[in-house]
This record gives C-alpha cells, structure tokens and sequence, in this order.
C-alpha cells in the first residue's frame, strides 16, 4: 500500500515531524531554564525541608520506570499502527496513555504528601522550583496522556489507519522527549543531592 | 546628498567643542576627578577615537560609491562579481586586530580597578533605599543621608547594598556606576584627587521618583574631613540650649499622631530622641546643603515646602502629607535647622 | 520590466469582507495584517515617545507626572520591540519568504493566522491597560524587584508579564511555522545555498526566536507565580537571587536584539544589489555572517549586567565576546558597500533608506563597540548615551531597513508604485530628524543624565541638547505624516507596478503583482541564485495554471483559539479564575476542532 498523497518535501521528511523536532528544540530551552533554576537555587533554601529530607527516592524509582515502560509501549503502537493492526494499536495506545496516568497518580501522591509534611510552592526555594519544575513536566505528561486518548478514539472510529502512522509518530517522539526529560529531572533533582 | 554627511559632521564637531570645555557640566564623565574616573575615560578616548576613524572611513566610502557609481543613462550592465577572497578575509582580520589593539587595556583596566582594596582605604556602607541614600562610616560610627564626605586622595571603598529594589550608585566625575542590589553586596573603590562637590543620582530605575534620587560627594582635605566627621560625631545639642522656636519643632518632632504611621519618630533617627530606621537619619540634617535625595536647597523656605507636602515634591514618597499646620512647620524647621 | 500583459492586477477572487479577512488562511493576507496592525502600534508607541520628549524638553518640566512617564517610557519600549519591530518583521516573512522560494503558502497556514491573531490580541491587551489606568510601569525590561508584588502592587505588572506571555505565544508559533517552510517548501532546485538573503535571515531569525522565548516565558512565570501565587523565585527574604531575573532576561534580551535587527538585515541585502544592478558581494560570507550572528547572540547576554558586580573575570569574558560579535556585523557593512562598488546604483526611496541603514547602523554599531567594553561601559550604562545607541541601530538601523522593505515590496503587494518624490521627501526628513533626535543623546549621557527619569535637574547642563532632541522627535513625525499619505494616496492611485518594477533577481518579481491566490502557476524549478538575472534562464512560468490549483478555504479556529488565550489572560488580570477555566476549555475545544476539520493546506 503506498503511503497516502504525501506532501512533496524539500528534504523529504514530513512537515509535521519537522515541526515536531523545531518544538523539541524549543522545549529544551524551557526545561534547561527551569532545571538551571533548580541547580542555582540547590541548597539555598533558608528554611523548610529540604530534598534530602522529603524526597522518596525508591517509590520515584518505580514511577520513572513506569515512565519508561510507557515509552516502550509507545514504540510498539506506533508499529502496530505501521502495520494496520488494529487490535493491538488500540492496545498498546491505551497501555502507553494508561501507565502515563499511572505516572501523573504517583506525583499527584508525592505532591499531595510534600504539601502535608510541610512543603508547598511557597515554602522556600526548594519548594517553589521542584513543584514548578516537575508540575511543568507533569503537565507535559498529561497533554501527551490527552493525545494519546485523542489517537485512541480516532482508532476506534476506525480513523487511525497505517496512513496516519504520522500523528501517531509525532506523538510518539513527543512522548519520548517527555520521558527522556524526566530521566534528566530524576537524575538532577532525585539521584544527586 | 553627500553635502548632509558634512553637515552632521560639523554638528558633532560642534557639539564636541563644547563639551571639551569643562563648563558647567557637574555630572559629566568626561571631565574625571578621581583614578577611577580617569582610567575609564582614558579607555574611552582610545575606543572613541578609532570609531571616529572606523566612522570616516566607512562613510566616505558610502559616499563616494553612491556618487562614483551612481547609474548614468545609456551604460552597459556592470560586471557580475560575486566576491573576492583576499579582501574579504583582510576585512574580517582588519576589525580583530583592531579589538585585540582594545582588549589588552581593557583587561588590564578591569583587573586594576576591581583588585582588593589596599588596607588604608576608608570603608563607607552604602545603602540604596526608595528614593534616598543612606551613608555609614564603620571607622568612625557616623550615620548620614545623601550628602557623601570623603578626603581626598584617600582610597575609598563603597560597600552597598540595597534596602528595598534594585537602585545604582553613580557619580560619574569620580568613575563609572555600580548598581546597589538587596541580598548582595556590591563594591567600588576610588581615589578622589579634587577637592569639589560632586553630583551623581541614582542610576537605575527604582520607581515613581528614581529621578528624585539625586546625590552629592562633598571631597574635601584631610583637616576639613576631620573636621566634618568631629562635628557628625558629635550629640545635638540637649533640649534646653535649643530656642524656643525649635524647642517647639522638637515637640512637634515627636508628637505622636494618628494614624501612628504619621509619626516622625516612627520612622527618622535623631541621636538621643528616636530611632526609627525607615527614613535618613536626621541628627545632623542642618549641615546638609540638599534635602529629600538632594533634591531641595536646605533653607528655611526648601524644609517647609517638604514638610508642606513630600508626596507632591518627590511623587510616590513614603513619607507621607501628614497635614502639618503652618506654625507646626515653622517649629519644626527651626528644630531641623538647629541640628548641625 | 513590466509585462504588457499583467497591467491590470488581480485581485482576490470572490473572497472579499470583513470575515474573509477575519477566517483568511492566506499567507499574503496575514502579512497584510501584520504590517498595518504594526504600522498602527508603531505609531501608538511613536506618540508616546514625543510625550516623553515633550516632558524632556525642559528640566523640572510637569507635562506628565512621574507615574505617567514611567508607563510611557515602558509601553514606548515594549510596544516598539514586540508590537512595531517584530511585527512589521513578520509582515514581510508572511508576505514575501513563500513567494522567494517558490511555495504556495506557509507549511501551516492556520498556525500562521492563529499568530497574527494571538499577536493582535495580545497587543490589544497590553494597551488595554491604559483604559484602566494601569499601563505597565517597570520598563520595558521589568527587573524585579521593582516588579514583585510587594514594590509593585497594582495591575501595572500583571498586565505586562500577561501581555508578553501571550505575545511570546504568536512568536513562537510563527518561528515553528516559518522554520518548517523555509526548510521542507523550497521549490525543486532552491538549494539552500540559492536562498536569497531575506529568506535565509528569516530563517535564522526563527531559530533564535523558538530557542529565546522559552527563556523568558521561564522567567516571566516565576514572576507572575511569585506575584499571584506567592513562590519564592525572586523572594530576598526567601534566599532568592534577584539576578536570576536578570540573566534570564537577558539571555532572551539579547538574541531578541537580533530578532530585531537581522530581517532588515535581510532587506537591506536584497534592495542594494537590485539598485546597484550587481549580484550581493560575498553571498555566502553574509549568510555565514547572519548565522554566526546569531550563535554568538548567545555568548553575550551579561554585557547588560557590566554594572552588576559580577566580578573581573564575568566582565572580561563577555567584554571579549562582544566586541567578537562586532566582526560578523562589520564584515556585513564591507560586504554591502562592495555589492554598490562597481555597479550602477539607482537612488529610489528602497535604496536610501538602505544606504541609510548603513549610514545610521555604523553609527550605532560604534557606540555599540563602546558598550562593550567594560570599564567604559560603566560610566554609558543606563544613561542617555545607550539611548542613543539602541535608536541608532533600531530606528536607524532596522526601522529604516523596513521602510526600504515597504518601498520596495509594496508594489508587489499592492500592484502599485509608492510616489518616489513623496518617497524622498520622508527619507530626507526623517533623515534629519533622527539624527536631531538621537544624535545629542550620546552627548546627554556622557554628560550625566541617566536613563528613564521623568524629569531632569536644570544645573546638569543638557537641556538645550533635550530640546534639539525633542525637535528632531517630532521632525520624524512630519516624515511619518508625509509616508502615510503617500500610501493612502497609491494604494489605489499609484502608478501601476507590473510583475517586476524593479528588474530585482529573486523569483517573487516573476509573477505578476499583487500575485494570485495560488503564487505561482507551476511551482518553478530554480536552476540558480538569481533566478532571472542568470544566464541560465529558468522555464518561464505559464500565464495561467495548466490545471485548476485549489487554494484552501479560510478557518475560523485559529481566531478562537487566539481568543481562549486572551481569554485566559484576562481572567488573570482580573483574578477571575473561572474566567480562565471557561477561556482555557474554548482553547481546548478550539484546537480539538482545528485539528479535525477538514483543511488541505
């Protein structure tokens, strides 16, 4: 099956998979600002608790590898899609949207218990750039769980054929980058105090 | 059209000539009176005479191609040249070693004036504050406002910070700004080789009355600076030995009013009678020349007029129109005037 | 040469109105949006700059009180950078970089009206302030914290930090959009080596706006956290650094001076090789130059924090990169003059008002040179002197840069000439006016006078020279009244322009003006740089389509869309949460729609 009247390219690479990788471009500089912020302001709190006290490394651990999965089921999706699988598109969109989900359950938790033992936005440095910082990546997470949805319903309606493998690639890489993001916060905010 | 260019040029000539006369011009950087000031400018006549000459030769040759090559009727089409190596790489290397000519004395002139002050030097703490300056000499305890006393040819080093917002410190006749930044401590140091007053104000934007933020350096010889520091020393005069006038500017001073917001004690400093911190200490404000950020003369008719209305004098003033009656004003002046 | 046969020039077809306007997807369209609605802002901020050089004209002057000149020389900054500059910028990247290189349209023509939208609205905005008495006061750079909550507690700063967000919105967008066409929309045989400069210096200019903006929306959601939620990114009692502010804004500041200053760059290469009938000397080497322009931007932000106190070594790093970044500039200067050298140059208004932007950007780029040199820059910083500085290379350089554009392309938007004699007559008296009005600047700040202060001791000296400033100010306004008549005059009136007035080498002169929906007949095959200047003639292109193009129908999602955003700032502003629930939700489905609705762009 050929692929669908594709637009002719200067350089052969889709116009939106260009434009994603511009965006990815961008959306490093916002993250690299924000984690910048964070290694300034590392250690200058002048009260409140600190990263050391509050933050629960081995629960993190298990939603980053959550995070991880998640990618793993993304790339299985988009071949599925590739190949005009229905069945285990439909599967594999979901698991990748579901285990997304699971990953924002996991901060809602971890920022929910901050609050109670005494760290909210306001409290200190600390407090303002962690939830600033990973707030900002969780709202990424949750846009890529809408798209994810979004692609899950259009298969459904029976409108995410091999010839739309395009959206379902760009997300893809979107949901990456939003993962290997993490991977970044985890190691900088997390692993090394 | 080339007869413009001339003219622009002669304009600056001009305007140059005038300002190489050292007329009137009290905050001018071109006229230095400490190394500070004289290191900067010395740097700024080198960068200012090779843009001079970087500007006649680049708009020569603008003029002269747009009158050499101006289009005539019945040419043929020129040559296509699309570029020329040899002179493309002379025109690049040309400006780097014009640069490098430049950062050699410039870096030596950065490490020279921001190297650790020598031990002699006189310490003054500055502080910025909305729309005044505060002075405090730690060798010798005294506390003023706005009016800067310094000897000469003494190092001098400013340590500032700031009260409130981000405010800068400048007087330009004896070197270049420094900003004043709360949570920070900034630092400059000179050596001020005139004897002279000095103006500067406050060199970055600070609100409603940043231009109401003014300054002065009093630089004076080592026996009048003695003098100066002796005299801000010293206690007022007790109550008693005060005239009747200012014995009623002093109960006016420290009448308590309401709201208690509208209390001068609450806020001003003078030895022995109240210690607020919010606003310039007081206790010698009768030898200051300027009042409220140097601003105002210090004469009978300035302090009333301040007292009358700050907020209609310095526009967003903290210290507020507490609706003074003309015989409280009248004491008070005579009570502020009696504070040398 | 015009063609005998393109006289009458067509226009739209069937598509007239106000919501053609308001749904139009078309690039060239959206370009004629943002030059006027930037004209229009441009002389928003042009009346607020006589009112400060009014209040300026005497010491102790009360024209203004202080409260109103700090919103005014505020909005003057910020309106002039995001609502002039960028904008009249962006009208000539929507208009003309499709039509250099061959394309139908942008890569994604409703994002593209989705920006001007959003752009609008956001200046919109950011004026609404005034109506509410609350214009933004901090400057145009708002450093905290004069600008947390506590120094600044009424809804000035809200409306600014807001108002910019939005507009960073627009930027981005288009940045996205326009990387996109000028890389993956080039006609078969535009190498990228064969763009011509314009396109190349969008290009670039692009890149710095998706990497720069991302900085600065950091930093202005601190602020606007910090003032409506209390976070402690600016908070001295909290440990917080007020510098962060500062480097923050300044790593965005500074490229955004290329932002600015790069596209007139761009025109300025085109004009002058058209007038001087010769190739642009040194194609390459400009276009190295532009991009290694904007690399560097990068390396020099803290040569706006010399007076910071950030310590020898700070000081000396960035004093040495930018004087480094002076090269790539200057070697564009030679590079020009050369291209005149040996040519036949034609003095219409296009190519003044570019041999002025050489005249006038030198100028600036000298003090330029002196800024960056440390030492010095300490007694130049914050005064008049920098003022001097940044008008010389922004109304001298890039402001004039996009008249010579106007001049130049107007024909081809409109199908009509503007009056050349009218022409010289705004060139010639903005001429005298600018240097009236900027040139004594530099002589007022090195005698003392700071920047920003609503009003001036008489004993400094300088107010003769605020006068003649002042005079100049409004010598410029003259001119500007001349220029508006002579477009309101040829628009309709003017000497018909034909496909290619000018005899200019660049594909946009090969179709007729203003062009039809689709551009181009057939997309051309570019066999060189100078498509109809070289020997090697590409194919011509066909009077009419071989077969009927479908040129897309308009949206009106991206308007939506544009208004959720606008929605959801306003409700900020007026802490009205459920106003920016309810605007964030139409956002939402807006896009949802736009992304479904069937568009073949």
């Amino acid at each position: 099956m050929t692929p669908a009247a594709a637009h002719y390219t200067s350089t052969g690479l889709d116009n939106k998979k260009l434009a994603f990788w511009a965006f990815i471009g961008s959306e490093c500089l916002l993250f690299g600002s924000l984690i910048s912020t964070y290694l300034v302001y590392k250690g200058r709190s002048v009260s409140g608790p600190t990263p050391h006290e509050i933050l629960n490394i081995p629960v993190t651990s298990v939603s980053t590898f959550d995070l991880l999965m998640s990618s793993l089921a993304m790339v299985l999706a988009l071949a599925a899609v590739s190949r005009g699988d229905k069945v285990w598109a439909r599967f594999w969109l979901g698991t990748t949207a579901f285990l997304g989900l699971v990953f924002l359950g996991f901060q809602y938790y971890e920022f929910t218990s901050f609050v109670r033992e005494g760290l909210t936005i306001k409290t200190n440095l600390f407090g303002s750039t962690f939830f600033t910082l990973t707030g900002t990546h969780g709202a990424h997470v949750a846009v890529g769980v809408l798209l994810l949805l979004t692609l899950l319903v259009r298969s459904f309606q029976g409108k995410l054929g091999p010839e739309k493998a395009i959206n379902v690639e760009v997300t893809g890489l979107y949901w990456h980058f939003v993962d290997v993001v993490w991977i970044v916060i985890f190691t900088v905010v997390y692993l090394i105090q | 059209m080339p007869h413009r260019y001339f003219l622009v040029a002669l304009g600056v000539g001009a305007l140059l000539a005038t300002t190489a006369c050292s007329g009137p011009f009290p905050q001018s950087t071109l006229h230095p009176a400490g190394d500070l000031g004289f290191e900067i400018d010395r740097l700024f006549r080198l960068l200012l005479w090779l843009a001079a000459g970087v500007f006649v030769i680049v708009e020569s040759l603008l003029i002269y191609v747009a009158i050499r090559y101006r289009a005539r009727p019945g040419q043929p089409p020129p040559p296509r040249v699309h570029g020329h190596t040899l002179l493309e790489i002379s025109w690049t290397l040309a400006p780097v070693v014009i640069l490098i000519v430049v950062a050699v004395p410039t870096v030596q002139t950065i490490l020279r004036t921001q190297r650790p002050p020598g031990a002699g030097a006189l310490e003054v703490s500055v502080i910025g504050h909305q729309w005044w300056w505060e002075y405090r000499y730690p060798e010798s305890g005294v506390v003023t406002a706005n009016e800067l006393h310094l000897p000469v040819s003494r190092p001098v080093v400013l340590s500032m910070t700031s009260a409130d917002v981000i405010h800068s410190f400048w007087a330009p006749r004896l070197g270049g700004k420094r900003d004043v930044i709360g949570g920070r401590t900034n630092r400059i140091q000179f050596t001020p080789d005139s004897i002279g007053v000095f103006l500067g104000q406050c060199a970055e934007f600070c609100g409603e009355s940043h231009a109401n933020m003014g300054l002065r350096v009093v630089v004076q010889d080592s026996a009048t600076f003695a003098a100066w520091i002796a005299d801000q020393q010293r206690a007022p005069a007790p109550p008693d030995s005060l005239g009747a006038a200012a014995r009623e500017g002093l109960e006016a001073y420290r009448r308590i009013r309401d709201p208690a917001s509208n209390t001068c004690i609450i806020c001003h400093a003078i030895q022995g009678v109240s210690g607020g911190l919010m606003g310039p200490n007081l206790t010698h404000l009768g030898s200051r020349s300027r009042i409220a950020g140097d601003m105002i003369p210090n004469t009978a008719e300035g302090l009333a007029r301040w007292l009358r209305d700050p907020v209609a004098v310095k526009p967003g003033s903290k210290m507020p129109n507490i609706g003074l009656t003309e015989p409280e004003i009248a004491a008070l002046v005579a009570y502020l005037q009696s504070l040398r | 040469m015009a063609t005998a046969t393109q006289l009458s020039a067509p226009h739209d077809s069937g598509r007239s109105g106000l919501w053609s306007w308001i749904t139009t997807t078309d690039h060239k369209r959206i370009g004629i949006l943002y030059g006027v609605s930037a004209f229009v802002f441009f002389l928003i901020g042009g009346l607020e700059a006589l009112f400060i050089r009014l209040q300026l004209a005497r010491p102790d002057n009360t024209l203004v009180s202080a409260e109103t000149f700090n919103q005014l020389f505020t909005m003057h900054g910020t309106t002039m950078v995001f609502l002039a500059i960028m904008p009249l910028s962006a009208a000539f990247f929507n208009y003309i970089v499709p039509l250099q290189i061959g394309a139908r349209d942008v890569a994604f023509p409703r994002l593209n009206a989705f920006s001007y939208w959003v752009f609008l609205l956001g200046g919109l905005f950011l004026n609404a302030s005034f109506l509410v008495g609350a214009a933004p006061n901090g400057g145009w750079f708002g450093y905290v914290n004069l600008t947390s909550r506590q120094y600044s507690p009424g809804l000035n700063i809200d409306f600014w930090v807001l108002g910019l967000l939005v507009l960073g919105i627009a930027s981005l967008a288009a940045g996205f959009n326009f990387i996109v066409t000028i890389i993956n929309l080039r006609a078969p045989g535009m190498r990228m080596m064969r763009l011509p400069v314009f396109t190349w210096m969008t290009l670039i200019t692009q890149i710095i706006v998706v990497t720069a903006f991302p900085v600065i929306t950091v930093g202005l959601v601190f602020l606007m956290f910090d003032r409506f939620f209390g976070t402690t990114f600016y908070s001295l009692a909290a440990g917080g650094d007020l510098l962060l502010w500062q480097h923050l804004f300044w790593l965005f500041g500074h490229p955004e001076v290329y932002i600015l200053i790069l596209p007139a760059m761009g025109i300025v290469s085109e004009v002058l090789p058209t007038f001087s009938r010769k190739p642009l000397f040194g194609y390459a080497v400009v276009v190295y130059s532009g991009a290694l322009i904007g690399f560097m931007g990068w390396g020099v932000w803290a040569h706006h924090m010399f007076a910071v106190g950030l310590g020898p070594i700070a000081d000396s790093v960035f004093g040495a990169t930018t004087m480094l970044i002076a090269i790539p500039t200057g070697v564009k200067i030679f590079n020009w003059l050369a291209t005149m050298w040996g040519g036949q140059v034609r003095f219409t208004t296009a190519m003044l008002f570019a041999m002025g932007f050489i005249a006038m950007f030198v100028i600036g780029g000298l003090s330029g040179v002196m800024h960056s040199n440390p030492p010095a820059d300490l007694q130049q910083t914050d005064t008049y002197f920098v003022v001097a500085h940044l008008h010389y290379v922004l109304f001298g350089g890039a402001i004039q840069g996009l008249f010579a554009g106007i001049y130049y392309w107007f024909p081809k938007m409109t199908g009509r000439l503007l009056n050349e004699k009218l022409g010289k007559v705004h060139f010639w008296v903005t001429f005298l006016g600018m240097n009236l009005a900027f040139f004594p600047m530099h002589f007022i700040g090195l005698l003392g006078m700071p920047r920003r202060i609503y009003t001036y001791r008489p004993e400094l000296g300088v107010e003769t020279m605020n006068l003649v400033s002042t005079i100049g100010a409004h010598i410029i306004a003259v001119a500007l009244l001349v220029f508006i008549y002579n477009v309101w005059r040829s628009w309709r009136r003017g000497e018909v322009a034909g496909n290619d007035p000018w005899e200019g080498a660049t594909l946009e002169w090969t179709i007729p003006s203003p062009p039809p929906d689709y551009n181009f007949t057939v997309i051309p095959e570019v066999v060189s740089r100078l498509p109809r200047w070289s020997v090697t003639q590409m194919k011509a292109i066909p009077d009419v389509p071989p077969e009927p193009i479908h040129v897309p129908g308009g949206s009106y999602w991206p308007v939506v869309a544009a208004l959720g955003i606008i929605g959801m700032a306003t409700g900020a502003v007026a802490y009205a949460l459920w106003i920016v629930l309810l605007s964030g939700a139409v956002l939402i489905f807006s896009i949802y729609r736009w992304a479904f609705e069937p568009f073949e762009g």
